[in-house]
């Protein structure tokens, strides 16, 4: 890709990167030197006030989620869809279940909201040791603010992909835990085709066990807002954990998603890469990449990466990967970030092979995002999410 | 018959020292069913020729003239070209990520024919392409060069060539990288495509190796940017024994 801007602070090294922008005079500030020492809470309250000018926030359109963030949240269960898949079940919980709050708590205020409000949980549970695909979709959480709460459990040795499609009309704040015990693995696809005016806040909290094997892939085509933010803890030995994403920004929507992979025990593997595309004016995207690599997780092998191909005039996609390593013990670990125009060399290729300008870009917007729908393994969705690739392009030619 | 006419072609690239002529007056004629060698040192603007006749964006050309049995090539987009019948076939061919090469095969045929090739014969046709340049049918799941080793991408661009079945072909540097085995098989390849479709070739080499298969008619030698002789065989041996001394004194003298 030919560099248009990149945004790379290097950041090497067992040194703090500044991220911790909350309000020091609020309530439970606590100076943040590294990434795992931010505050938590479930309380929204005890969050200070966001203004839209904190590290954490400030690249966010902080009014048009305003409701989300402060206001009040219908937290009650919703209508979905889901197939049948033996070894597998959902059901909805009581917010005082054990299993509530195991797999993370809460790091600002927007999801601390969410965790005040939802009434219940709804579990989704994997015990079937072949693999089986679950599928649910919720199309119909309405325009009012609402909260959601969603716990995935992926019992040990168990083997699944997890795929939770949104789609229609949503303002929604959430939170979405996932657990994958010792030995098991997990595919978790969170696909966001919303309606246009549509808004999301969600943190994703997954804690990675022993020897398991985590794949979480955020897809966001839809929506005026959308942040989602995965935290992923690779707390047992062995584990491994695989962040991958792909947004397809048009004009005036924001996808924003702060990507957060803690190496916790020693010889975990944990690899990142997030591609999006924007066209059309005001399409704004942001990927933050925090890997933090603690004093315990010796033998980490880790890389994480960004890329954005930028289709148009009056985009901007932030890019901001940080790399915090506190064990001088490891395999390797390494980011890479870049955001650029169509890649000339590849264009000319197709073209002087008789490919027509447009088609050649189509082939190559197509090709530079497949890399990720191939990782989902699910050919339903997969081709779904070609057709849809297709359409937002053509959507952006009119 | 077609003609390739290139005429005083002068050709410049920006670089950060500013803008660079890179050719300076190349005069050259291809008939079709003709094979034109073209040798000369390192840096001498070979593969610029090449780009400059395909239409890379990079390639200013400031004058000159390139013409396809009249028709002014220089005024066509890349795609015009390839559609009039030039094919190049790269020095470096570019990998593109996420593009099957099955898929970009018959994206390339059907905009060269103006409609979808039947799809049957069609992968008939690739398939027994690729058996002959003794391909491994796997790479048609593959995306287009992507992790091919050298050899592979170069198998890969005369497979397009036996496929896409232009008039004239420029090759720059197939024969680079490949080994002794793979220089016969993809010769043989290029010999196929000349006598299918009395293909013209620019055969743009170092080594006078490639020649013994694909025997050229014409040999030139290309230094600082424009032809500074022309003759037959005799002259690629006459090259390789003695090198291009003779040019580059002439050219610095100049
Ligand atoms: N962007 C650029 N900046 C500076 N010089 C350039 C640039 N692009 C091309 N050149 C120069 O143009 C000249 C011709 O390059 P070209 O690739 O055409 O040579 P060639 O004859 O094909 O060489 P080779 O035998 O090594 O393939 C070289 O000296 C090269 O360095
Ligand atoms: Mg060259």
């Amino acid at each position: 890709m030919s560099p248009v801007a990149t945004q790379t602070p290097e950041q090497h090294g067992a040194q703090a990167h500044s991220d911790g922008g909350w309000d020091s005079n609020a309530p439970g500030y606590v100076p943040v030197q590294t990434r795992d020492a931010r505050f938590t809470s479930v309380n929204h309250d005890d969050f200070p006030e966001v203004r839209g000018i904190e590290n954490d926030w400030k690249l966010t359109p902080v009014a048009r989620v305003r409701p989300l963030i402060d206001g009040q949240l219908d937290g009650s269960p919703y209508a979905y869809l889901v197939n049948e898949a033996t070894g597998a079940s959902v059901d909805w919980i009581d917010r005082t279940d054990a299993r509530v709050g195991l797999a993370g708590i809460p790091e600002d205020r927007g999801s601390a909201n969410a965790w005040t409000s939802f009434e219940r949980a709804l579990a989704i549970t994997v015990t079937s040791e072949d693999h089986v695909d679950l599928v649910l979709s919720r199309s119909q959480l309405g325009d009012e603010p609402r909260a959601a709460h969603t716990i995935i459990t992926a019992k040990a040795n168990s083997n699944s992909t997890v795929i939770i499609r949104s789609s229609g009309d949503a303002q929604l704040a959430e939170n979405v835990e996932i657990v994958v015990e010792s030995g098991a693995t997990l595919t978790v696809v969170s696909v966001q085709e919303w309606s246009d005016p549509s808004t999301q806040l969600a943190s994703h909290f997954v804690q990675v066990g022993k020897d398991a094997h985590l794949r979480h892939i955020v897809v966001t085509l839809g929506g005026s807002v959308v942040r989602l933010n995965p935290s992923v803890h690779l707390s047992g030995e062995g584990a491994q954990g695989e962040l991958f994403g792909l947004y397809f920004a048009d004009a005036g929507q924001h996808f924003e998603q702060r990507v957060y992979l803690h190496h916790e025990a020693a010889n975990t593997i944990g690899r990142v890469n997030y591609k999006g595309a924007l066209q059309g004016v005001g399409a704004h995207t942001v990927w933050v990449g925090d890997v933090l690599i603690g004093p315990k997780a010796s033998g980490t092998d880790s890389y994480e990466q960004n890329r954005n191909l930028v289709l148009s005039e009056g985009t901007r996609a932030d890019s901001i990967p940080n790399l915090e390593i506190e064990t001088g013990d490891i395999l390797g670990a390494g980011h890479a970030s870049a955001t650029g125009r169509f890649d000339d060399e590849q264009l000319f290729y197709l073209q002087a092979r008789g490919i027509t300008e447009a088609e050649a870009r189509r082939l190559v917007v197509i090709g530079f995002l497949a890399e990720i729908v191939q990782k989902i393994g699910n050919p339903e969705l997969e081709s779904h999410l070609h057709a849809a690739i297709e359409a937002e392009l053509s959507g952006g030619a009119q | 018959m077609s003609v390739l006419e290139i005429k005083d072609l002068h050709v410049t690239v920006e670089t950060d020292q500013g803008t660079k002529e890179i050719l300076k007056g190349v005069d050259l004629t291809i008939a079709q069913g003709e094979i034109h060698a073209i040798m000369g040192p390192n840096g001498s603007g070979k593969s610029t020729l090449a780009y400059s006749i395909a239409g890379h964006p990079k390639y200013h050309v400031e004058s000159g003239s390139v013409l396809l049995d009249g028709a002014e090539v220089l005024e066509m987009s890349v795609d015009e070209r390839a559609r009039a019948g030039i094919f190049l076939a790269m020095q470096y061919p570019v990998e593109i990520p996420g593009v099957r090469m099955a898929d970009f095969l018959r994206t390339a045929k059907t905009a060269l024919d103006g409609e979808a090739p039947a799809l049957r014969p069609w992968i008939k046709e690739v398939n027994e392409a690729m058996k002959s340049l003794r391909m491994d049918k796997t790479f048609s799941e593959r995306n287009v060069n992507e992790g091919f080793s050298g050899g592979e991408k170069k198998r890969h661009e005369i497979l397009q060539l036996e496929l896409l079945k232009p008039r004239f072909a420029i090759l720059d540097e197939t024969d680079s990288g490949l080994d002794v085995d793979a220089l016969k098989i993809v010769s043989e390849g290029v010999i196929r495509a000349k006598e299918t479709n009395d293909l013209g070739i620019l055969l743009i080499t170092h080594y006078t190796r490639i020649l013994r298969y694909i025997k050229p008619d014409f040999v030139h030698v290309f230094v600082d940017g424009r032809v500074a002789e022309e003759g037959g065989p005799e002259l690629a041996e006459r090259l390789e024994n003695e090198g291009y001394d003779r040019f580059l004194a002439d050219a610095s003298v100049a």
